[in-house]
Order: C-alpha cells, then sequence, then structure tokens
C-alpha cells in the first residue's frame, strides 16, 4: 500500500506548493499581531508636534518644551555664545562638524540649529539618557575658557551651546536635535520640519 | 547536521519517539468522516483565542471606568486592533459550534462508552471550563448586555438556600456587578480557566491515544494480538507500543493521512470563520449582542436580556420553571445529563448506524430539542415560548432517560467484522 | 444521519427570522463609500448634534482621514471647541451640567448605529412632531415622550403628527411638516441620511478596510483549500 514510485514528484509538489502558500499565509497572519505593536492614533496624538512661543524668551534663557515624553531644551542663545560657536573651542570638541547624524540635514552647522538664535535639542544625555545641567555663566569651572554649556551630572559629560559634545567625556555623541521649524518669526514647532509639512 | 541535533535531544527526552508514538505511527481508523474534523478545529480555535486574548490583554484595561472605552479604544486607535478582537469575538462562538459539534460526532458514534468514558469526562470538564470562559470573557467588554447577562446569571446562585444571598455577594465583590466583578472575572478569564483549558485538553488527548480513536462504524481497529493473519493487518508501519499488544487492522497513521485531511478540514473551516470575522462579525446580533455597544449601565435593563447564543438551550431550560431553585437545578442538571451519558448508555454497540430505530429517533428528536432550546433561549418570553420550551427540556431529559430503559436489551443490529473501506 | 443535517439546515432560517421584528422603521438609504455624503453628515453632525452628544471614542484626525477632509479645514469648520486635532471628540459640555438640563446625559452617540441600527437613526431623526404638551415642545413617534428639543426644526420646518386608519383598524403614525424649514422635504431627507451615514461610520470606522481585506483573504484561502484538496486525494490514493 506505500505510494507508487510515479506518484512521487506530483506528491512532492503538491507538499511543496502546500507548503509554500500556507507559509504566505502565515506571514499574513503574523501581520495584524506584529503592526499592533505600533504606536496607536493615541500615542501619535500625545506624540503629535508641540508648538512653543519663542518670542518672549529673555537672551540666555532656557525653557524645556515636553515631546513625546521627552524634555526638548530650547535656548534663545546670546549674540556673544554665537561668536563663541563659530570657531571659539571646536579644537576640544568631538565631532565639532555634526559627521555623526544627530540632527536632520538643516541643523548640521556650527549653530547646529535653523535659526542661528535658537538651539532645539533634546535634553537627554546620549551617554546613558540623563538631563544634562544648563551653566549659563560659570561653564568655565569644567572647561576652561567656555562661558557657557551644559554638563550632566550623571557621568561628567559636557556639551557646549550647539550641544556638541566635549573630548574626553563618556557622552559619545552630540546632543540629538529633533526636527523643528517656525512657523511665522516666532512660533517653533518641534517634531516637524518642512519636509512633512 | 539536522540529524545530529535530532539525536542529541532524543539521547535526553524522547522527542523523535514521542512524534512516531502520536503522530507518525498512531494509528487511527481508515473511515473517519467529516464529523471527524471538529476536534481538530476546536484545536485550532483554542489556539486562536489564546493567541488573540493575549493580545487583546496588551490594551485591555479591565476597570469599570475604562474598560468599554478601552475596547473602542482596541477597535479604533490599534493597528488592526479590530481584527484581533473580531478574531477573538468571533472565535469564541466558533469554539461553541465545533464543540457542539464534536459533542454530537461522540453521541452518534458512541464515542462516549466503555472504554472511553474518562475520554468523555475530560471532554465534558473541558466544556465545562468553556462555559465559565465564554460567560467571563462576555463581562469583559462592559457594555449593558455584558452586564445584565452576569447579573442574571450570578444572581442564579442567590437561589441555593442559606448560603445564596452571602455567596452572591462574594462572588461579585460589590453589592452590584462592578470593577471589582470586573477585575476578578478578567484574571480567571485571561489565567485560571485558560491554563485548567490547557491541562484538560492535554489530558484529553493522554486518554484519546491510550484507547484509541473510535470510527463511524463503533467497533475497535484494535484485534486481540495474534487473531489476524499478516496480509490483513493495516500494511503500515505503526508504533511498537500498539503492535506489540495488538493486531492492528483498517488504520492509516495519522500522519500524513490525517494530517494532510485535518489540514483540508481546517483550511474549509477558515474560509467560513473568515467570512463571519470579515463580513458578519456581529453574527446577526448572535455572535456580539446590540446593547452590548451601548457602556454597562446599572439603571437601564436592555429591553430583552438574551445570553450568547450558545448558553441559549441551559437558558431556556432555566427559564421555563417557574422556581428559581428548581429552575437552576434543572439547568445545572441538563450538564450533569451530559457527563453521566456513559452510564445512562448501558448498551454495547457504540455507532448509530447499527442501533435500534428507537435509539434513532431518540437522537434525533434529542437534536432536535437541544436546537429549539437554543433557538428559544435567545428570543424573549412569551407563553408559546414557555410551551415549546417546556416540550424541548422534557425532550431533552427524556432522551437520557429513555436511553438508560432501552439500551440494556436493544435490537441492534449485527456488527461488522472489519471496518469496509 | 444526513437527515439529522438536513433538519438543522432547514431550522436555521427561522432562527434568523425570529431575530427581526421592532417598530416600523424606515430604511437609511445609506452608501458608506459616498464620501460628500459623509463629510456632509459630518458637517451637520458637528452642527446640530455635537452641541450635547459627544462622539467620545472618535478622534479629529481619523474622522479628517477617512472621510477625505484637509486637516486645516476640520480645523477651521469642525473643531468648536479649541482641542488639538488628534484628540478625541469631546464637546464642552460637562455631563453633570447636561445632566441638570436635560434630566439625563445626553447619551454619547459614537456607537448608536450600532446598538439601534441606522434604519432606527434614520427613522427616529425623521420622527419628531410638535407636541405643546412636551417640556420642549416635540415628541417623537419612534422614541415616546424624547428629552430632547427637535434640533432640526430650523431645517426641517415644524412637523405635525398626521394618524390615519386603515380598513383594519391598524393606526399609521406619520408627520407632514410646514414650509418654514430652510429644507424641502427631499433635502431634509438627504441631510438625515447623511447624518446616519455619517453615525454609521462612526460606529465602526474600519468597516470598508474590513471588508476589502477581507475579500483578499478569502480569496487566499480558495486557493490554499484547493491545494489541501488535491493534497489530501493524493496521499489518499494510498489507501483507496
Amino acid at each position: 500500500m506505500s505510494s507508487a514510485p510515479e506518484n512521487n514528484g506530483r506528491r512532492r509538489f503538491l507538499t511543496l506548493a502546500t507548503a509554500v502558500v500556507g507559509g504566505v499565509g502565515a506571514v499574513g497572519v503574523a501581520v495584524p499581531f506584529i503592526k499592533s505593536w505600533n504606536p496607536s492614533e493615541k500615542a501619535k496624538a500625545a506624540g503629535a508636534p508641540v508648538e512653543y512661543d519663542v518670542s518672549k524668551m529673555a537672551p540666555g534663557q532656557l525653557v524645556r518644551v515636553k515631546w513625546r515624553g521627552k524634555p526638548v531644551y530650547v535656548v534663545r542663545r546670546t549674540k556673544e555664545v554665537l561668536a563663541d560657536l563659530e570657531n571659539g573651542h571646536n579644537d576640544q570638541l568631538k565631532d565639532p562638524d555634526c559627521s555623526v547624524p544627530q540632527q536632520p540635514d538643516y541643523a548640521k552647522n556650527s549653530y547646529r540649529s535653523l535659526n542661528p538664535e535658537f538651539l532645539v535639542a533634546l535634553g537627554v544625555c546620549t551617554h546613558l539618557g540623563c538631563a544634562p545641567t544648563y551653566r549659563a555663566g560659570d561653564f568655565n569651572e569644567v572647561v576652561e575658557g567656555v562661558k557657557n554649556g551644559f554638563f550632566c551630572p550623571c557621568h561628567g559629560s559636557k556639551f557646549d551651546m550647539a550641544g556638541r559634545v566635549f573630548q574626553n567625556v563618556p557622552a559619545p555623541t552630540n546632543l540629538v536635535i529633533p526636527p523643528h521649524m517656525f512657523n511665522g518669526d516666532s512660533m517653533l514647532l518641534i517634531g516637524v520640519d518642512k519636509g512633512d509639512a | 547536521m539536522l540529524t545530529n541535533l535530532v539525536n542529541w535531544i532524543d539521547k535526553r527526552i524522547p522527542m523523535t519517539d514521542a512524534w512516531n508514538k502520536h503522530v507518525a505511527q498512531y494509528p487511527a481508523p481508515v473511515n473517519f468522516n467529516f464529523w471527524y474534523f471538529f476536534g481538530s478545529l476546536a484545536m485550532l480555535v483554542l489556539v486562536n483565542q489564546i493567541l488573540t486574548g493575549i493580545w487583546l490583554t496588551m490594551n485591555y484595561t479591565p476597570s469599570g471606568e475604562e474598560a468599554f472605552a478601552s475596547v473602542e479604544y482596541i477597535m479604533r486607535d490599534v493597528e488592526y486592533g479590530w481584527l484581533l478582537r473580531y478574531m477573538h469575538s468571533s472565535g469564541a462562538s466558533a469554539f461553541f459550534v465545533v464543540v457542539y459539534l464534536h459533542m454530537l460526532r461522540g453521541m452518534m458514534y458512541g464515542s462516549y462508552q466503555k472504554p472511553r468514558e474518562l475520554l468523555w469526562l475530560f471532554g465534558m470538564f473541558i466544556f465545562l471550563v468553556l462555559m465559565a470562559e465564554g460567560f467571563m470573557g462576555y463581562l469583559l467588554p462592559w457594555g449593558n448586555m455584558s452586564f445584565w447577562g452576569a447579573q442574571v446569571i450570578i444572581s442564579l446562585f442567590g437561589a441555593i438556600p442559606v448560603i445564596g444571598d452571602d455567596l452572591t455577594l462574594w462572588i461579585r465583590g460589590d453589592y452590584v456587578i462592578s470593577g471589582a466583578t470586573l477585575n476578578r472575572f478578567f484574571a480567571l478569564h485571561v489565567i485560571a480557566l485558560p491554563l485548567v483549558l490547557v491541562i484538560l485538553v492535554f489530558l484529553h488527548i493522554v486518554a484519546l491515544h491510550e484507547v484509541g480513536s473510535n470510527n463511524p462504524e463503533g467497533i475497535e481497529i484494535k484485534k486481540k494480538k495474534g487473531s489476524i493473519p499478516e496480509e490483513e493487518k493495516a500494511q503500515f508501519k505503526f508504533h511498537k507500543q500498539y503492535t506489540d499488544k495488538y493486531d492492528i487492522v483498517d488504520a492509516v497513521p495519522f500522519h500524513p493521512y490525517y494530517s494532510v485531511k485535518d489540514i483540508m478540514g481546517v483550511v474549509g473551516f477558515l474560509i467560513i470563520f473568515c467570512y463571519v470575522i470579515f463580513f458578519a462579525p456581529e453574527g446577526g446580533g448572535y455572535f456580539l449582542e446590540k446593547p452590548n455597544f451601548e457602556p454597562a449601565n446599572a439603571l437601564k435593563t436592555p429591553e430583552h436580556i438574551a445570553p450568547v447564543w450558545y448558553f441559549g438551550p441551559f437558558y431556556t431550560i432555566l427559564r421555563i420553571i417557574p422556581d428559581k431553585l428548581i429552575g437552576a437545578g434543572a439547568m445545572f442538571g441538563a450538564i450533569v445529563m451530559l457527563f453521566l451519558l456513559p452510564w445512562f448508555d448501558r448498551g454495547t454497540v457504540k455507532s448509530v448506524r447499527y442501533r435500534s430505530t428507537l435509539h434513532k429517533i431518540n437522537l434525533i428528536q434529542f437534536c432536535i430539542c437541544f436546537f429549539a432550546l437554543g433557538v428559544l433561549g435567545t428570543m424573549a418570553a412569551s407563553p408559546t415560548a414557555n410551551l415549546i420550551g417546556t416540550i424541548a427540556s422534557i425532550g431533552y431529559f427524556g432522551y437520557f432517560i429513555a436511553l438508560w430503559f432501552y439500551s440494556k436489551n436493544e435490537k441492534t443490529k449485527p456488527l461488522p467484522e472489519r471496518i469496509a473501506h | 444521519m444526513k437527515k439529522l443535517i438536513i433538519a438543522l439546515v432547514t431550522l436555521l432560517p427561522a432562527l434568523a427570522f425570529a431575530s427581526g421584528g421592532g417598530a416600523n422603521l424606515m430604511h437609511a438609504p445609506i452608501d458608506p463609500t459616498d464620501k460628500a455624503s459623509l463629510q456632509n453628515g459630518a458637517k451637520l453632525f458637528m452642527n446640530y448634534c455635537f452641541g450635547c452628544h459627544d462622539t467620545r471614542y472618535q478622534r479629529y484626525n481619523r474622522v479628517a482621514k477617512d472621510l477625505g477632509i484637509p486637516k486645516e479645514l476640520m480645523m477651521e469648520n469642525l473643531i468648536f471647541t479649541g482641542v488639538k486635532v488628534g484628540n478625541l471628540m469631546y464637546n464642552s459640555v460637562e455631563d453633570a451640567q447636561a445632566g441638570k438640563w436635560f434630566g439625563q446625559a445626553p447619551p454619547d452617540l459614537t456607537l448608536v448605529a450600532r446598538y439601534k441600527g441606522t434604519d432606527w437613526v434614520y427613522t427616529y431623526l425623521k420622527s419628531f412632531y410638535a407636541d405643546p404638551e412636551r417640556p420642549f415642545g416635540v415628541n417623537n413617534i419612534l422614541f415616546k415622550d424624547v428629552g430632547m428639543p427637535h434640533v432640526l426644526q430650523d431645517l426641517q420646518g415644524v412637523p405635525t403628527l398626521v394618524e390615519t386608519t386603515d380598513e383594519h383598524g391598524h393606526v399609521t403614525r406619520s408627520t407632514v411638516t410646514d414650509s418654514s424649514g430652510e429644507m424641502s422635504d427631499d433635502e431634509f431627507d438627504i441631510a438625515v441620511r447623511d447624518i446616519t451615514n455619517f453615525l454609521n461610520y462612526a460606529g465602526e470606522p474600519s468597516k470598508l478596510e474590513r471588508q476589502s481585506t477581507g475579500k483578499m483573504v478569502i480569496g487566499f484561502l480558495f486557493i490554499l483549500f484547493i491545494l489541501t484538496i488535491f493534497l489530501k486525494k493524493e496521499y489518499w490514493r494510498d489507501v483507496h
């Protein structure tokens, strides 16, 4: 009663065909299970771009804006700070030219921002995720000759006023610059840029 | 490479041997018909319920304030959440469809008779746990029918003398059905009962493989060792556990013969199942009842409280009896009858094919009564419905009692020696 | 046992039939694929119903996307309460406050088409009639002593109840309107149809996706089914 030899080709073909088509079906079944783990509409709504009106900020002031549950530091940089960023301390930085893609293309400059006056950076240290402290005026206590910057209290990482990381600290890369754009002169939108809009 | 791995495992656990014993060299009767698809289909639905159930808990919130909204959240905000939810809700109904047909198969071919009584009992416990699962799961969407259905069923326990009121209070954990009830039902529905269910299914299959499958002819494929000449034995390789003790006739190995057949059955079933999921998930108001699209409201009873269809037969038996205690007793009695079926039937011929006309009539009237009870359970009460319900209830219980009387000296047809094929 | 199956199958329609019944509902001629109708329905709903009734399980941006309404237009014309486009659609009335005005809080309407049915919604909106004895001056044929005003009266005009008795003594109740409304009877029917269409969408926004996915799934299963039949037959040639 065993299978006749002339059937074997047919049998093998049918088994293979059923297995392949069935396998496609199994992948199809997996789709809803996998996709249901994507951020839901609720999460997306909560993570939608946030607006902040920067016109009221004083020069040198830092505000923390919450976007997708993380703090975004917005700083209105003074002329003095901007001048210092141009070439003041590039030799002390790990990545002064922003070659590591930690920022959108439009922020790949020495200010690391769309509008030089405003720094928009995630306040999350690239080492282990602590929130760096803004040291306005007394940053030279940790880096000689640089008056302003960010100092991470956890493991001592240091960043300049463009969020660029200094040498000889544990943080590997510059602070992340989120996508951002300005609506009119003063309405800052974080989480969206011209490309999306 | 693969052979080495298999050898490595086989030296440590009997993987290949178990595979052969239960799948590749398991003797299954050659004459399984349509009715034998429902066991494997029940397994399929169980897997579906467990998987989609786990995924639903990822977004469901078991609290009185948020449960209803979280179901709508799944239906709208979670990607493919609607599909997972419909797979689960339609799966519940599909489970009972296949289980009822699976049970009817057992009744038709005497699969509960000696030596398969324990197999039947495990199956009945599965059925019981399944009903508890269905009932508790139905509360979770926290719709108005969820709420009032649970209210009615929990009130049944109030019928028990002396402790009834305290018992209902204890089950609810509150003076009405509330978030406390919802939370404990959730825990039982997603952890406790599924665990019990899986263990029972395992035992059900262990018991099946110990005694072997019955078949539509109701005659055994395992003959006394040495009673069958070599050329008459089934010409396949079976595991020595079976061939050492018996001569096997009219059988094929489960794999590949019944595995390919069951896969065919599974795909056929999936066509119907997917039709329901994608085109009729409400099942005409039977799978998802309309009042359940309104949140639970303790101050507003739905116009007509109907249980989900699969509780219909038992609910009707409850409802036609004007006394609460006797009604509840009759309802549980109806299930007890099923448990005791192997002992009500005192006959030795298993399959309905070789049993008396009386038995055939009895089984048909049982099916009609069960079906009528189910239909009535989903309808509003009325004098006509009560009358039909009473007749059908008598038919239901009458099946078992009549069976006990006539099966002892039943006029059966002579059994064939072998399965014709 | 074939007889048994036949018996069961013939009984099934009886089961389906038993689920019917209810009052005389008008058929709602809705088309869930008609975007213009859905958009108009959304606009009417937001203008006339949303003041009191939430649709709190759906989000503005999902409605905008599904109905093909540009986000800006949605923000300007449909969102009155000054909320974000990703929010759930709550109105600005607190339930407790509304409870004081109406006796009970107006129900959420996200799922009304699913528990009442679209025919019910359609008929209900067309069944208001003037009744000076009621607090809001109106009653409803379908929903006796309804606790809300006839919000579409500006559109429909003032409807009055007409009772006709046929030769069997069977009373049929309907309404006729005066011509004080902004719309003709036909225009009003379309407006009500569009609101119903929108509520049907709101009840199950994934319905169209569900049905189109379903066609592909079932088509695929048929191919697989044919293959499995051949596979089964091939193996069982050993036995038969």
